[in-house]
């Protein structure tokens, strides 16, 4: 099997000299009639941080379960740390996974729940009892071991999830929506928290969500999946300042897309300035009339929508710099917007290579 | 009130007060729901069941057979020294303990082949297999047992035809055993089954991505959390077992009496009410005991 792959290598071109954790060749999976994943091919690198974003139904969650092992693909292969691992069945996967619901077992107290991987590999007993004891403050949950699950709130539980496939030292850690069931301000808490329990432990993740927040601030890199293919996969600021076509344009950050002289162009609503009655833009800058239609105070920054003049609508945000008392008066004014035309990307090229990485 | 007042502005008339009135006094509901229920309960169970109890430390005149209502433990007494009671009583639970084992070994693979492996429709074929039999009589299948266990029987015809030599089954505490594992089969493995559908599918997936194998899975994972299921089921194969006479009478030999068949010659026979309700208070004090054992180990919630 080693073999086989070592020799299979040489074919794809390598584009990172770090090694690779996993690589995932042509797999395809389909449930009936859907395709939930089409010919996926991705490469990632030791210890890097990445994220399978898209929305539901988008085959994220799907190509995760076929890394760790709980669907076998139709066709295509995996490899784990260069073996191939397609046929492998989970519990020999040097893969671990935090499970959207946690998936903690009820009858067990959290140090168990968390010794449980270590005591199916029959490690000795004070092996687990300090892996445990590490893998608990790690997570912060230090003298909450014999609790139970269910004495936990959510982001405990959560914590343990984490702490129970961490301790395994897998070579890739596998996370399903982690975040998905906790509220704003402790979702904005754990990423921090993954992360750096990410750079210390130097494990590589692959992290599956469908909040592109979550996406930009956590990840090395992006695949943005739509209907079981990779539409784009990039750094964070690749994904958001040079979408290579509207569903990436749209799904990360705002759709502000227009037709203009032929060309389809995507412009962020930060980079759009509202020119104050009497000023003069600079040069080159291009400019557009247009009417407010809708002003949306949102404490930091107030959005505002404006129908063009020449057709098409945008989104415009604008930093409450000073107090935005009075902001109201713009509603159904004319207003000009003005941007620089490096700031507009174009999205109308054919998307041949979408799936192109 | 303003669910009050908006069933009363909708509804009106004589429905929406009474509707009101009952959002208003919720006592007045659980009167409502469970009156019927808990007066039939009252009246006819509990209100026997302290009769019973009563009963049984009156005794009778062994001459005339009537009964004196002097209290004492005698009947009590003849139940713990007389060889013959000990072993009707241990026999009878022994039995049902048996019975409750074997149901438990037998029901648990086939609930867990329903309830995770098998398709919806091979689920619904599973589901009318095992609740057919209960329309029929249980009389009818406890003669169908005995048309294979007898001497001359479907089960002895059968080894006779593979050259083995005869089983003689028939009216032996074996064929008690295993009518009753049976009859009451179905008893364990629609509460087992419940149990293990409601185990998420992550929690399997979880231990296989822990390192488990299928069977360590089982063991670690699935038996524990079916296991109020289990025991739900085992509350009904070992009460019924407990409380049958029936099944003694047409299947069992000389010596296989059952407590309720010494209560029903008590009754019938030797005239002894006293002494058979202080007999038929054995099951009741094992049950009671079995309900509590079952409650710790979270049962009536699987249930």
């Amino acid at each position: 099997m080693r073999e086989r792959a070592a020799l299979a290598t040489p074919q794809a071109p390598r584009e990172d000299l770090r090694p690779a954790a996993l690589r995932v060749e042509g797999v395809s999976k389909r449930y009936g009639r859907v395709l939930a994943v089409d010919n996926v091919s991705l490469t990632i690198a030791e210890g890097e941080f990445f994220t399978l974003l898209g929305p539901s139904g988008s085959g994220k969650t799907t190509l995760l379960r076929l890394i760790a092992g709980f669907e076998r693909p139709d066709s295509g292969r995996i490899e784990l740390g260069g073996k191939d691992v397609t046929a492998v069945p989970p519990y020999a996967r040097a893969t671990n996974t935090v499970f959207q619901d946690y998936a903690l077992f009820p009858h067990m107290s959290v140090a168990a729940n968390i010794e449980y991987g270590l005591k199916v590999r029959h490690l000795a007993r004070e092996d687990r009892r300090r892996r445990v004891a590490e893998g608990l403050t790690l997570v912060r949950l230090v003298g909450l071991g014999h609790r139970q699950p269910s004495q936990l709130s959510g982001g405990q539980r959560q914590r343990v999830a984490l702490a129970r496939a961490i301790v395994n030292q897998p070579e890739v850690l596998l996370l399903d929506e982690p975040l998905g069931a906790l509220d704003l301000k402790l979702r904005q808490e754990m990423q921090i928290e993954l992360k750096r329990i990410q750079r210390e432990l130097g494990i590589t993740f692959i992290y599956v969500t469908h909040d592109q927040d979550e996406a930009l601030t956590m990840s090395d890199r992006v695949a943005v999946l739509a209907g079981g293919r990779i539409e784009q996969l990039g750094s964070p600021v690749d994904l958001y300042e040079r979408p290579t076509n509207e569903f990436v344009a749209g799904f990360i950050g705002v759709s502000n897309v227009i037709d203009r002289d032929g060309r389809r162009l995507v412009v962020r609503p930060e980079r759009i300035r509202l020119l104050d009655p009497g000023e003069t833009p600079g040069p080159g800058t291009h400019l557009e009339d247009g009417t407010v239609q809708d002003v949306i105070y949102a404490g930091m920054v107030t959005r505002y929508a404006v129908q063009l003049d020449r057709g098409g609508r945008l989104l415009v945000v604008e930093q409450n710099r000073e107090s935005a008392a009075g902001a109201d008066d713009l509603r159904g004014r004319k207003v000009r917007l003005a941007w620089r035309p490096d700031q507009a990307f174009d999205i109308s090229a054919p998307q041949a290579e979408r799936s192109e990485q | 009130m303003t669910v009050g007042a908006l069933a009363r502005g909708r509804k009106g008339g004589r429905v929406g007060r009474i509707q009101a009135l009952l959002w208003r006094r919720p006592w007045m509901r659980a009167a409502l729901l469970l009156g019927p229920g808990l007066a039939w309960f009252v009246v006819i169970y509990l209100a026997s069941l302290v009769l019973l109890l009563i009963t049984a430390f009156w005794q009778i005149n062994p001459f005339t057979t009537a009964i004196e209502r002097v209290w004492n433990l005698d009947n009590f007494r003849t139940l713990v020294t007389d060889g013959t009671y000990r072993l009707i009583i241990l026999r009878t639970i022994g039995l049902a303990a048996a019975v409750t084992i074997t149901d438990a070994v037998l029901a648990f693979p086939f609930a867990y082949y329903m309830a995770r492996v098998a398709s919806r429709r091979v689920q619904t074929a599973l589901f009318a297999a095992v609740l057919l039999p209960l329309w029929a009589s249980y009389l009818a299948r406890v003669y169908a047992w005995i048309l294979i266990l007898n001497h001359d029987g479907v089960l002895n015809w059968s080894l006779l035809q593979l050259r083995l030599p005869p089983a003689n089954l028939g009216y032996t505490n074996w064929a008690m055993w295993i009518v009753f594992s049976y009859i009451w089969l179905p008893f364990m493995i629609i509460p087992t089954y419940a149990a293990l559908e409601r185990i998420p599918q992550s929690y399997l997936e979880a231990a296989a991505d822990l390192g488990a194998r299928q069977g360590r899975t089982t063991w670690d994972v699935i038996l524990p959390l079916a296991l109020p299921g289990i025991v739900a089921g085992s509350i009904f194969t070992f009460s019924l077992t407990l409380g049958d006479y029936v099944t003694p009478l047409l299947v069992g030999g000389a010596g296989s009496s059952f407590i309720g068949n010494v209560v029903y010659s008590n009754v019938g026979i030797a005239h002894n009410i006293p002494f058979a309700a202080a007999l038929a208070v054995v099951p009741v004090g094992v049950m009671a005991l079995y309900l509590l054992g079952a409650r710790r180990l979270g049962a009536f919630e699987a249930m």
